[in-house]
């Protein structure tokens, strides 16, 4: 077969994966708070709620599609595929499982967490759009709000990479996994560590870091005047979004797919072990948002700015003088 | 080559779409698209990390800037009106400046490629992406930035370096730069009461 039906195919699959995963995890987060607040969740629709899901894709279908009067149609209309095709066009570079053959990725990208980043850093474009363009007061303010703080916090993010970068002398992501057959990353790199993960929430815009859609203050915040399928788009966005970060997470911090704890001799299959770290990584999220409140702007801005970010570099400068003077 | 054709087109409509829309967004829109492009171009030259960093730097920090500023301060605002046509007035200089331009491209393009294809061997390394030792690889593009080029690299960052200072200067506090701590006090003072004045 020719590699573009092979692509092809593979793509068609992880997309199917992913927008599986997405309505699945949606229903765990219910599932989930429903049980921190001691209540049931949804539990109507199928046994224990597992057609909730598709009830509600239903719903959003057969919902009306309005577009306010003082809108710019066109960019109100493009802005949340701006947001979906950057959400999902991640997943073309990231690694499943080891592979010699590349079985499990689509491509093998040498400069695999840089060209993460890069895609990463065009989302912002379709919630900053999509605010501007409804035309009306909360919308704006949250975009706003939204452009600044991903873009505060992706530097820290970025530089939590870095050390990652250093200490397994290679940006691709196969490569990356590969360095850490003995020891994982979380260990050398546990400031990067946790610099990441809190980084990789305000990303996601979810609480506690969810001044973007602050329901308290701005209604919906972005998407106040997104209904039906096209805030459907939006909500699929955020969920694949938090996905690649767990993915990220596992892959960078976790060792990906090595098994932990020196259990190769079970004989699991490494996607398993990846999909576990990426279960723990969503439900991480989930116990966030039942237990957290949300952050004041300006602590927001503070914090990255002036706590994350020096210690982010902090991180970096005594990696690089350790592996500079013993080696990797 | 089709992906030359398709990228070029792609590049030349959305440059044309960017510098004659009368939105200011719009023109941001059609500016990441031609960004979009150029990157997609740089990899099919096999130069990989030029095309990563062009995304990350020009699309997801330069432009989200000048939307950031632009969605802040047109919304709700018309679009521009068109004004009298100045094209005819400034015709004859375009088509010299034009020109000079087409000349010094033409110039620079036989220099390259006169030198380029003079000391490369045809087994030169370009070609499949991924390896160090590769045209474009993240791995040489590094070592090239930090040994050849480290005199411009810094000076490069120093520049930045000012900018920057400079800007906090210039907007960071509510007063501008002044001698002593004092001479500040009474500038901010000034300020204030200009502020409470412009209020009522």
């Amino acid at each position: 077969m020719p590699d573009w039906i092979i692509i092809l195919i593979k793509s068609a699959i992880l997309l199917l994966v992913v927008v599986t995963t997405f309505a699945y995890s949606m229903l765990a987060e219910r599932k989930v708070l429903g049980w921190m607040q001691l209540r049931p969740g949804p539990n109507r629709v199928g046994p224990w709620g597992l057609m909730q899901p598709a009830a509600d894709a239903a719903k959003l279908i057969l919902k009306e599609d309005l577009t306010p009067r003082t809108a710019d149609p066109l960019i109100y209309r493009l802005a949340p595929f701006i947001s979906l095709l950057t959400a999902f066009s991640v997943y073309a570079i990231i690694p499943f499982g080891a592979s010699s053959a590349g079985t499990w990725a689509i491509g093998n990208v040498n400069a695999g967490i840089l060209f993460l980043l890069a895609i990463t850093s065009i989302g912002v474009y379709g919630i900053t759009l999509g605010g501007w363009a409804s035309g009306s007061k909360y919308p704006l303010l949250g975009s706003v709000r939204a452009t600044a703080q991903m873009i505060s916090y992706e530097l820290g993010m970025s530089l939590s990479f870095i050390g990652v970068l250093i200490l397994a002398g290679t940006t691709s992501l196969d490569g990356i996994v590969n360095a850490q057959a003995k020891w994982w990353f979380v260990v050398p790199q546990f400031i990067g560590f946790i610099v990441y993960i809190i980084t990789a929430v305000a990303e996601t815009n979810r609480v506690p870091f969810d001044l973007v859609e602050a329901e308290t203050e701005l209604v919906a915040g972005f998407h106040t005047e997104y209904s039906g399928l096209r805030f459907g788009l939006f909500f699929i966005a955020e969920y694949v979004n938090m996905l690649t970060v767990s993915c990220i997470a596992s892959l960078l911090f976790l060792g990906g797919w090595n098994a932990p704890f020196g259990l190769d001799n079970l004989h699991v299959p490494g996607v398993i072990w990846f999909i576990i770290k990426v279960g723990f990584f969503m439900f991480f999220y989930m116990w966030l948002r039942a237990t957290l409140p949300r952050f004041r702007y300006d602590r927001l801005m503070a914090f990255g700015w002036k706590f994350l970010l020096p210690l982010a570099t902090l991180n970096l400068v005594v990696t690089a003088i350790i592996v500079a003077y013993m080696g990797h | 080559m089709a992906a030359f054709w398709i990228l070029g087109i792609t590049l030349i409509g959305s440059a044309i779409w960017c510098i004659t829309n009368t939105k200011p967004v719009y023109s941001v829109v059609a500016l990441l698209l031609n960004f979009a492009a150029l990157a997609a171009m740089y990899l099919t030259l096999n130069a990989e990390f030029l095309a990563v960093i062009q995304m990350i730097v020009y699309s997801g920090a330069i432009l989200i800037l000048f939307l950031f500023v632009i969605a802040l301060l047109s919304s709700g605002v018309t679009p521009f009106s068109v004004g009298p046509n100045k094209l005819p007035r400034i015709g004859i200089p375009a088509v010299v400046v034009l020109l000079i331009a087409l000349g010094f491209l033409t110039y620079a393009v036989n220099r390259v490629t006169a030198n380029a294809f003079a000391n490369t061997s045809p087994t030169s390394p370009v070609g499949p992406v991924g390896t160090a030792g590769v045209f474009g690889s993240v791995a040489d593009f590094g070592k090239a930035l930090f040994t050849t080029y480290l005199l411009p690299f810094e000076i490069t960052a120093l520049v930045l370096m000012v900018a920057v200072i400079g800007v906090i200067l210039l907007a960071g506090d509510q007063a501008p730069y002044v001698a002593s701590q004092k001479q500040a006090e009474e500038v901010r003072r000034e300020m204030r009461e200009a502020i409470l004045r412009g209020g009522e």
